[in-house]
């Protein structure tokens, strides 16, 4: 009988995909997608990317103007003339500041720096210009004390942490809590997403050959169970199908904007590397090279070098989390989880004879699917290997989620095992239950379907 | 003839009420069957457990011999009271889908279906959704669907009900064709008059039992009553010993139509030579019982009068 099983899988697949609305449905979310992040890229880099240029009048005579350094943020640009004839310069350009150094500034106790705006200065603003200085303030404190320029660059130091995750085995392992995090969120919201989306389907699915009363001829020649497990497969495909579509097309449509943004943003960071370079001509005379064509090369090269870091390091992290468990257990919960409530959303489709009777059935049913998802994401995502992720990952309704939200940040084998173990004994037991409910419920016409006439239906003999 | 399938002592109870208690039937090769009885009586179900869509509480269905197993679903056809198809799927798809779960290979269904198609003229149709069909080209469909693997025994539940005359007459011709390629056909119906004229042999169900079956020419002579009908003109009185009338009624010009009783060892020969001595005998029959007639007479002898009155 294995082979009507197929063909009804086959039929559900096949009449599903080829429907309009599932084309439609394919080819817009990715676009869709797409469009939003390049609205969420084009936000954030017209926020952090713009470069404001401050331009600086310098009378302090401790030349501490070339000593301010360039961000990505900033960009100082020193200003000729009196303070007077700066400000009048400073209101018809288009800079974002000035910055006044009056004469007389003690380098110990710097005091009377004006920094003028248009508008509100904000705060980010401000701490940008006062780190610049500051930095500016303790080189020059320090050359003082007799230290050579060619000290002084090799003082500079940029730090940033690795956080390291030492485990019960003593195995060290890079920690990123974000990427870590990240990944239990995806992947636990890929299953919440496809077993709400296609087990509604299925519960549709059934209500349909209910209603237009095929049921009958269809009995008569598959088995309910076949029947049931068909559609449930079948279905099952039609997600898969659309989830790949989607990742694909996803890929797809962002290979192609990705590098019209990054090649947008390169020119960009180019742009500014040389303008800086111009506008601080001091900082190349420390170096053995001069000449802006060296500069900007050099520049580049630390530049791709860092993003380079940048790049393995997400890699690297994501290397260091069990990943083969991650994947295994992914599909394991993946299917488990789609099946076990499959079957129940088409027990529901089976037991009423309107759609609309579904609201007192759908209910204990999504329950516990939302239910694990709104505490994953909140307290088993904090806590991993608490007791709330512990119950709430062995019992099959909630399994599904909340062990796919434990898995990266590694779980004890003993408990996956025993988890998916209960996974599998859950969804056996669900998978008998919903056929008994299905084959008595899709013969049942006229008939306002109550919890203890599913109780009664389950004993009916064959 | 060998029985095509077998009952043995069927019995079916569900929560609130029995539904079959203890029906034995044996249906011979090759021909057709009828399963009467009033809505309620029990057919769905048995036609259901014989279909394999629900099982026995116990007793037990022989096919050719054999007990009852999923295989003998490819060898039966099944046209369930509620007619019902995918209505988002297109005809030729559809028939194809149904024709393959029933154990025809993609090759010989396409080819059955485009037979049937041409011979039911639903041509322009065969790619259109189901649901844009009017009612009567989707009950062709709906045949089609279930003789087009040939099965040995098709089962027709209600197979007049929502057929208008015309397409009714083409149905009855079709299925007098299939039976006189040999298939066995099974009609279960509560209008009984609808298929008394086709069936060879009857199963009378009321309440969950059998109450009667057999060939129909051997039931209409059990239940004969040796009445006879008599028209004709002139002024009959009967008086006679060996005849008694039950029904008489003057029409006008002096025509009369009376129904005549004759008493135990009595030939209709003598009654109507009493009958030309005495009138001008324009028609003589036998009154045949109707099945409906049969059947409410055997429900009557085999149930409390309170029953009856609710059965009939």
């Amino acid at each position: 009988m294995a082979s009507k099983f197929l063909l009804v899988a086959q039929r559900e697949y096949l009449t599903r995909v080829r429907k309009k609305a599932f084309i439609v449905l394919t080819l817009a979310v990715p676009l869709l997608m797409a469009a939003f992040g390049f609205i969420v890229v084009k936000v954030a880099s017209s926020d952090n990317d713009s470069t404001d240029v401050v331009e600086v009048r310098d009378d302090s005579g401790l030349n501490i103007a070339s000593r301010l350094a360039n961000s990505t943020q900033l960009q100082f640009e020193p200003s000729a003339g009196t303070l007077a004839e700066a400000k009048k310069a400073f209101q018809k350009a288009k800079h974002a500041g000035l910055l006044y150094l009056p004469a007389g500034l003690d380098v110990e106790k710097p005091e009377g720096v004006q920094f003028y705006g248009k508008g509100n200065i904000s705060l980010k603003k401000q701490q940008a210009v006062e780190t610049a200085l500051n930095k500016a303030f303790s080189e020059l404190k320090m050359q003082k004390s007799g230290l050579s320029q060619d000290q002084l660059d090799r003082l500079r130091s940029k730090v940033s942490l690795q956080a390291i995750s030492l485990d019960d085995t003593g195995k060290e392992a890079d920690s990123n809590a974000l990427a870590t995090s990240g990944m239990a969120y995806v992947l636990a919201l890929a299953i919440y997403l496809f077993i709400f989306i296609y087990g509604v389907q299925i519960m549709r699915g059934v209500g349909e050959e209910k209603s237009s009363r095929i049921m009958e001829v269809m009995l008569s020649s598959v088995k309910p169970f076949d029947l049931m497990m068909g559609k449930i497969v079948g279905i099952a495909a039609v997600g898969l199908t659309q989830f790949l579509l989607w990742g694909l097309l996803s890929f797809g449509v962002s290979s192609v904007i990705a590098p019209l943004l990054v090649s947008k943003m390169d020119k960009k960071a180019k742009t500014e590397m040389a303008t800086s370079a111009k506008a601080n001509p001091n900082n190349m005379d420390n170096g053995p090279q001069s000449g802006g064509e060296k500069f900007e090369q050099q520049m580049n090269e630390q530049g791709s070098v860092k993003v380079m870091t940048g790049r393995f390091k997400a890699f690297e992290i994501l290397a260091n989390l069990p990943l083969g468990t991650i994947l295994f257990g992914f599909i394991i919960y993946f299917l488990g989880g789609y099946l076990l409530y499959g079957a129940l959303f088409g027990a529901v489709g089976a037991a009423v004879d309107d759609q609309t009777d579904t609201q007192q059935f759908m209910l204990p049913i999504t329950m516990p699917l939302i239910l694990s998802y709104i505490v994953g994401v909140s307290v088993i995502l904090r806590n991993p290997d608490g007791p709330v992720a512990f119950w709430m990952s062995m019992i099959p309704f909630t399994s599904p989620i909340a062990m796919v939200i434990r898995l990266p940040f590694g779980v004890p084998m003993w408990q996956l095992a025993l988890s998916i173990v209960l996974l599998i004994l859950g969804f056996i037991g669900t998978v008998w239950v919903a056929a008994r409910i299905y084959r008595v419920g899709v013969l049942m016409y006229g008939k306002k379907v109550t919890y203890k006439e599913l109780g009664k239906w389950m004993f009916y003999k064959g | 003839m060998k029985p095509i399938l077998e009952a043995i002592d069927v019995r079916k109870a569900y929560a609130a009420h029995v539904a079959l208690s203890g029906v034995s039937l044996a249906i011979p090769e090759g021909s057709i069957f009828g399963l009467l009885g009033p809505n309620g009586a029990g057919k769905t179900s048995l036609i259901r457990i014989i279909t394999q869509i629900t099982g026995a509480d116990s007793g037990e269905i022989r096919f050719r011999g054999e007990r009852l197993k999923p295989e003998h679903a490819a060898q039966i056809g099944y046209l369930p009271e509620e007619r019902g198809l995918y209505k988002k799927m297109k005809v030729g798809e559809q028939l194809l889908y149904l024709a393959q779960l029933r154990g025809l290979t993609k090759a010989d269904a396409t080819q059955r279906i485009k037979q049937w198609i041409a011979r039911f003229e639903l041509k322009d149709w065969v790619n259109k959704n189901v649901e844009d069909l009017s009612k009567g080209m989707q009950q062709k469909v709906q045949f089609i669907a279930t003789v087009m693997h040939q099965p040995s025994l098709i089962i027709l539940d209600e197979p007049f009900s929502g057929f208008d005359p015309i397409n009714a007459n083409l149905i009855k011709d079709e299925i007098l064709e299939l039976r006189k390629q040999g298939a066995t056909i099974i009609f279960s119906t509560h209008r009984m008059e609808s298929v008394e004229e086709l069936c060879d042999n009857i199963a009378l169900i009321n309440r969950s039992r059998k109450v009667l079956d057999g060939p129909v020419g051997l039931i209409r002579d059990q239940f004969k009553t040796n009445t006879y009908v008599v028209e004709g003109k002139g002024k009959l009185i009967l008086v006679h010993p060996d005849f008694e009338v039950v029904e008489q009624m003057e029409r006008e010009n002096g025509h009369f139509y009376a129904r005549v009783q004759l008493h135990a060892g009595v030939r209709p020969n003598d009654l109507l030579r009493y009958l030309i001595a005495n009138v001008e005998v324009e028609s003589f029959r036998e009154q045949i019982p109707s099945i409906n007639e049969i059947f409410i007479r055997r429900v009557r002898e085999t149930m409390p009068e309170s029953l009856v009155e609710e059965t009939v």
